[in-house]
């Protein structure tokens, strides 16, 4: 595992958050596995026969950008939630470097640390975390009562996010009277009470039915654009990482299989593993043009109309299949290729085809 | 994959462990018949071991004028004596208690009310008046303080233990050792050792009360906090919360409802340990249960323990409701209640310090003695029809059951017995039930009543057995069939709760006094638990799990033995543990009905000072018991698949 | 329903105030009555133990019925076991002990070693142990009231719990016995079962005439029982001084024993009325079987069966009282 993965990141002096050699190893004397490379080499069940242990973060690295959504994603017990836990420490990570605006975190002690959770971090967790015995009110003021604001000013402040959230007019229920999705706006407004610069999702919305589900979606994108916190993001549902994600890390067992954008992902997958995991998404929707134009045939005429690279193929589905010629892609004036109905046709009607990318000739990390 | 490895595993092995089994027992008898009569260890009943004789030596090493005794003792006595002016002594140089009965009843139906519902208020003031009428308020009311006081105590212990065992791993394992010595080392044992330290009355008794009641609420709060969901307390650590923040915020209040639980069987036990802690003077209803028994007088002593029950039952139910009251706060209307209810409770009170009627329970009615004739002629009328049947039965089942069994533990050697305790321990759970067996065994020899830890051994398999049997028939069908459940709930918590001593007199009269006389009362006490434990968890089986079983045409048997029996397994092996506690709790009492051995040395040691060493061995014998007992049945539970979660 | 469950709630308030105020209109009030003559100047009060068996429940009625009515004293009733009445003497729990039984052992640890306890003379009451039979076992065989023909019997006697000898029914294990050594050295063909208590013993009694079962069993007097049931003793080899003085050798039938009274040094350093009340007390078995069915048979209250009793014999309670 030492051969760390190549993935494209944002530069270490842009980053909010910069993660370096992340371990977590759960079981007896859980230090020696990364220390030793021998032990740090093996996969999950090599590594539980051997020492007991399971390493549910393996070596991770990368970069989260100020105000970016930045998406793990993974299927359960590829290690997702534990390294958002790890993030801020509620689970200790066993090695590796945390950096924060600057600051290591995992040198700071007990108290500081809980002022950078009082103040820089909130979380939304899967199963919510409410304390029912706590009126609304009083659950999403949890965080500055801890931290000792006053009774008034975590009143007025509780109700400005609960307005916010949408959850005006219910202060004074309990969560038990609420139904789930209402339940995760409380967790939502919790988060968001201390004002936090980070905001850690835990897959917060994969109890919820699939229609509350996708508003609570929308929420978040609304509220991402409204107070433009960072987010981390966790979830194994790929439409939903797809659909938040500014960039998206892939996990599995632990360890980091590929970061990149959306349409990195489902374009340009790193393994076969990652193009299972993307085999069912509707490709249309996800790829832009730029990940089907072709170089132009001989004799081909290029005289067709003209479209951006960073359109989505769905949208420009229609123009192509009516256009009797060849479609230009151009980014800036320069010809990055052509679309005729053959490339469109090959990403809509067969979406389970997966040899079309390697025939694409143009791709972005050529 | 692992899971479906280690069914293969357990496939194969499942028959070939039976098997082993099966020939161990073979070879064992083969062997007795052989060594019958060699190094059975026997000693007479008035003979005693050096280790008895240095135990009884050094019984008073501590003795009485410590000063951290004294000040426990004063301080205890004190609040037991400040419990009973209040509401059962005459004080403060007035003929009557400060409340009267009238006030007493308000009080608690109002505190039911405002800590439960109105329906347990209701059931509250019906209970009190219940047993003034039956002509016991006075004993009543003495019984409540001695148990308020012992409850108080234990929680004041209890909780703060309860909480770091649950939130410490090392202090939760240290804590359940303890607890299990402390709930199955027999009450006889240290309750004259404690009047040597607390001097006789009613602080001993409490403190008495206190050891045998503060587990339930000290596991019970440890379970409650280890029980909070982890998200919640991350959710609070994510948000900057100190360790006392999230302990009083957070794990606290959350478990409110399994701390009350607690708080609920410690009372239960605590009531039901005022009664045995009569012998050492505690007053209360107990002296009458006990007073009752010298002259054989089941109906009386039927009245008082009826008395007890009804106690019991009103603040069982008080207690649960409390415990499942919602978190909302009060309505405004339910407070404007609230507090026109408190003004009425002071006029109740104001009444029963002024008027005689109020203050002091009108005794003229005599419910109480027809009560007890009324149990005195079914107890003859029992007696009378069985008689003779019940005779047989107990003579067919010593001759062809508890003679063999006690015969084979009791003339085979003992290190043969050792070595199949142990081999069979390994074969059920490897080295970790086979250490401790190795252990308990070589204690059991050390403390010097080896045979006679072999005969109660033998009358203890038996009525486990059967307490297993009757527990496991009744819990599954009232788990199944909620109108059952209805009516033998409140017949389980009259068996509970009930003193035992009441009943002894009733079966010594159908069985005369014997070894089976032990084993029937020991069943009668030890099968409510196990029958509520049982049910519960019958009941707790998720509907769709049965539903699935339905849909592909299951008989009612194959759903029971196929699904419910197996999905329920965790509380089924709670359930054979509990009777295992209860039925050795018991052997002391048996020794009073003819049981002999262990129970009777305990009692003797009780009694007799030249034989205190001997009867305090013997109780470590009973505890040795029932923890060689407990890994043995433990060991044999099958485990649950998969070695636990990561994270 | 949440509007019925407050309708019911303040129903019942209303009606328990309205029966509050009808009640309050009358009643006699606390304090009107006769205070009871309890903790008079010059007696003081002291700690009176009871031990379990209503012969010695009888004394302690009696006893603490003169010493209130007629002197005035608290007395304080501890209902205990021997042994820890006798612990009680040490740590100033217990002062008065009515009816001792022997315990040479515990006179030697409190009184000579411990110097807590002193005697007060006898109780005049006789205490016999013995082995006894149900009267129908007498009548049907004479001569099983010899030791001696035990043997012949043996095999009446046998139960489930015997293992194929004649069974020898022991009680309470706070009891003096040498059953175990006079079975082994008079060869007798019997095995002692331990019944463990006294009603064990009482019950089986009881059910041994009722339904003509046989029973030989260790038993005593005085004893209440005895009103109910004239239980026949067993004449084991006569006792002679000293013949008890091995325990394992014992081969002879307990000595009579003359129950007496215990009290605390500190109580009898301190005089007073009630120890010279104690010192002497002293009645018959006659008189004490007399209170003893009173509470056991009658079911009177021990206070009520005193009172009956002192009035019937104002005589004897006088002269305790030095009148």
């Amino acid at each position: 595992m030492t051969a760390q993965l190549e993935y494209p990141d944002i530069d270490d002096d842009n980053a909010l958050l910069s993660i370096q050699g992340l371990w977590k190893v759960f079981g007896p004397k859980a230090q020696r596995v990364p220390r030793r490379p021998e032990l740090a080499a093996l996969d999950r069940a090599a590594l539980a026969a051997k020492t007991g242990c399971t390493a549910a973060v393996r070596d991770l690295s990368f970069n989260v950008a100020p105000g970016e959504v930045f998406v793990v994603m993974g299927l359960s017990g590829s290690g997702k939630s534990t390294l958002v836990r790890c993030l801020t420490r509620l689970i200790e990570p066993t090695a590796g470097s945390l950096i924060f605006e600057g600051e290591d975190l995992r040198a700071a002690d007990e108290k500081r640390l809980r002022e950078l959770r009082r103040s820089k971090f909130s979380m939304v967790f899967q199963h919510f975390g409410l304390l029912p015995h706590r009126k609304v009110l009083d659950n999403v003021s949890y965080g500055l009562e801890v931290r000792g604001e006053s009774k008034p000013d975590r009143r007025r402040r509780a109700q400005e996010v609960i307005d916010l959230v949408g959850l005006a007019g219910n202060e004074h229920r309990y969560p038990d009277q609420l139904s789930g999705g209402m339940q995760q706006r409380v967790g939502l407004a919790r988060a968001l009470a201390n004002d936090p610069d980070v905001l850690l999702f835990d897959e917060p919305f994969s109890a919820l039915d699939p229609l509350i589900r996708r508003e609570m979606q929308n929420e978040v994108v609304r509220l991402h654009r409204e107070v433009g916190k960072t987010m981390v993001f966790v979830t194994h549902d790929l439409s939903e990482a797809l659909k938040l994600g500014d960039r998206i890390l892939l996990m599995r067992d632990g360890a980091a299989i590929q970061l990149g954008t959306g349409d990195e992902l489902v374009g340009a997958p790193a393994d076969d593993y990652v193009r299972d995991f993307v085999r069912d998404v509707p490709r249309a929707d996800v790829l832009t043009l730029r990940w089907i134009a072709r170089a132009p045939r001989d004799g081909e005429l290029l005289d067709g109309p003209e479209l951006g690279p960073d359109l989505l193929v769905r949208e420009a589905t229609r123009l192509v299949l009516e256009s009797d010629r060849p479609v230009k892609v151009v980014d800036g004036g320069q010809l990055l290729g052509v679309i005729s109905p053959e490339e469109i046709l090959a990403v809509v009607a067969d979406p389970a085809d997966s040899h079309w990318s390697a025939q694409s000739s143009v791709r972005p990390t050529d | 994959m692992a899971a479906i490895t280690s069914d293969v595993h357990v496939e194969v092995r499942r028959p070939r462990r039976s098997v082993v089994i099966g020939v161990l027992l073979v070879v064992w008898v083969a062997a007795y018949f052989v060594l019958s009569g060699i190094d059975t260890l026997p000693l007479g009943g008035q003979e005693t071991t050096g280790f008895h004789r240095w135990l009884t030596e050094n019984r008073d090493f501590v003795g009485q004028g410590n000063i951290v005794f004294d000040t426990i003792r004063s301080v205890v006595d004190q609040l037991v004596v400040l419990l009973q002016s209040l509401v059962s002594q005459p004080s403060y140089g007035r003929p009557v208690p400060v409340v009267g009965w009238l006030g007493v009843v308000a009080i608690s139906a109002y505190l039911a009310w405002a800590f439960g519902n109105w329906k347990v208020a209701v059931l509250t003031a019906a209970g009190l008046a219940f047993v003034g009428l039956q002509g016991l308020w006075q004993e009543s009311m003495d019984t409540l303080a001695l148990t308020i006081a012992a409850v108080l105590l234990s929680l004041l212990i209890a909780i703060p233990l309860g909480i770091w065992a649950g939130l410490s791993n090392r202090a939760f394992k240290v804590a359940t050792l303890i607890l299990d010595l402390m709930q199955t080392l027999p009450t006889f044992v240290y309750l004259a050792p404690l009047t040597l330290f607390f001097a006789i009355g009613p602080a001993a008794a409490t403190i008495a009360t206190l050891i045998y009641a503060a587990p339930p609420a000290v596991r019970l709060t440890a379970h409650a906090i280890r029980s909070v969901p982890p998200e919640s307390v991350e959710a609070s650590r994510s948000l900057g919360s100190t360790r006392g923040q999230t302990l009083t915020k957070v794990l606290l209040p959350m478990s409110r409802s399994t701390v009350v639980v607690g708080i609920n069987q410690t009372i239960m036990a605590a009531l039901s340990m005022v009664t045995v802690a009569a012998l050492i003077d505690a007053p209360g209803l107990g002296q009458t249960v006990l007073k009752a028994l010298q002259t054989l007088d089941v109906g009386v002593a039927f009245n008082a323990g009826l008395a007890i029950v009804v106690i019991a039952i009103v603040l069982d139910r008080v207690t649960t409701a409390a415990g499942d009251r919602p978190w909302r706060t009060a309505s405004v209307r339910r407070k404007v209640l609230l507090g026109a209810g408190a003004i009425g409770v002071l006029v109740a009170i104001w009444f029963s310090r002024t008027y005689v009627w109020a203050a002091e329970f009108p005794s003229s009615i005599g419910v109480g003695s027809r009560i007890a004739v009324i149990a005195a002629d079914v107890t003859t009328w029992v007696q009378d029809v069985f008689g003779g049947f019940t005779y047989g039965v107990r003579d067919a089942v010593t001759k062809g059951v508890l003679n063999p069994l006690e015969a084979l533990l009791t003339g085979s050697p003992w290190w043969l017995v050792g070595a199949v305790v142990v081999t069979l321990a390994a074969i059920l759970g490897r080295w970790k039930a086979a250490v401790p067996a190795v252990v308990c065994i070589g204690l059991l020899v050390a403390t010097g009543v080896w045979q006679d830890s072999m005969v109660t051994l033998a009358s203890t398999l038996l009525a486990t057995v059967v307490v297993v049997a009757v527990g496991l028939t009744l819990g599954v069908w009232a788990g199944r069939n909620r109108r059952v459940d209805l009516v033998i709930r409140p017949i389980l918590d009259a068996g509970q709760t009930m003193p035992p001593f009441v009943y002894l007199v009733p079966f010594l009269a159908l069985f005369g006094t014997s070894r089976f006389t032990a084993i029937a009362a020991a069943v009668v006490y030890a099968v409510p638990v196990t029958t509520k434990i049982v049910a519960d968890g019958i009941k707790a089986v998720p509907l769709a799990t049965v539903e699935a079983a339905n849909s592909v045409g299951s008989s009612s048997w194959q759903v029971i033995s196929k699904v419910q029996l197996p999905v329920a397994r965790r509380a089924i092996t709670l359930a054979v543990n509990q009777g295992l506690i209860y039925v050795l709790a018991m052997v002391v009492v048996g020794g009073l009905v003819g049981a002999g051995a262990l129970g009777y040395d305990v009692a003797a040691g009780f009694a007799q000072s030249e034989l205190y060493g001997k009867g305090l061995a013997a109780g470590l014998a009973i505890v040795l018991l029932g923890v060689l007992l407990d890994r043995i049945t433990q060991a044999a539970a099958p485990k649950p698949h998969g070695k636990g979660d990561k994270q | 329903m949440k509007k019925l469950r407050y309708a019911t709630a303040q129903w019942a308030i209303g009606l328990t105030a309205a029966a509050l105020a009808l009640a309050g209109c009358g009643g006699a009030k606390v304090g009107d009555e006769q205070k009871p003559a309890a903790g008079g100047k010059e007696c003081g009060s002291f700690n009176l133990t009871v031990s379990p068996w209503v012969g010695y429940e009888a004394n302690a009625a009696v006893v603490a019925y003169v010493a209130t009515k007629d002197l005035g004293c608290k007395v304080v009733k501890k209902n205990l076991k021997e042994e820890i009445a006798w612990q009680g003497f040490g740590t100033g729990e217990v002062d008065v002990n009515l009816e001792n039984w022997g315990h040479e052992d515990l006179k030697k640890k409190y009184i000579e070693t411990d110097k807590v306890a002193v005697e007060a003379g006898s109780t005049g009451v006789n205490g016999v142990i013995g082995w006894y039979v149900p009267p129908w076992m007498a009548a049907k065989y004479p001569d099983i009231t010899d030791s001696k023909n035990l043997n012949k019997y043996a095999d009446l006697f046998k139960t489930s719990e015997s293992g194929g000898k004649g069974q020898l029914l022991d009680g309470d294990p706070s009891y003096v016995t040498n059953d175990e050594a006079l079975v082994k050295n008079l060869g007798l063909n019997y095995k002692v079962v331990q019944s463990g208590s006294e009603t064990a013993l009482i019950q089986a009694f009881r059910d041994a005439e009722k339904t003509k079962k046989p029973l030989l069993a260790y038993f005593y007097e005085p004893q209440w029982f005895f009103n109910e049931l004239k239980l026949v003793k067993i004449n084991l080899p006569a006792y002679k001084a000293g013949c008890d003085a091995d325990p394992a050798k014992i081969a002879c039938d307990y000595p009579p024993y003359d129950l007496d009274k215990i009290v605390s040094k500190k109580f009898a350093d301190a005089g007073g009325p009630a120890y010279d009340l104690v010192k002497n007390f002293k009645w018959t078995n006659e008189d004490q079987n007399a209170v003893a069915r009173m509470i056991a048979v009658d079911k009177l209250t021990p206070d009520a069966a005193a009172e009956k009793w002192v009035n019937a014999n104002r005589a004897k309670v006088d002269t305790w009282l030095g009148k």
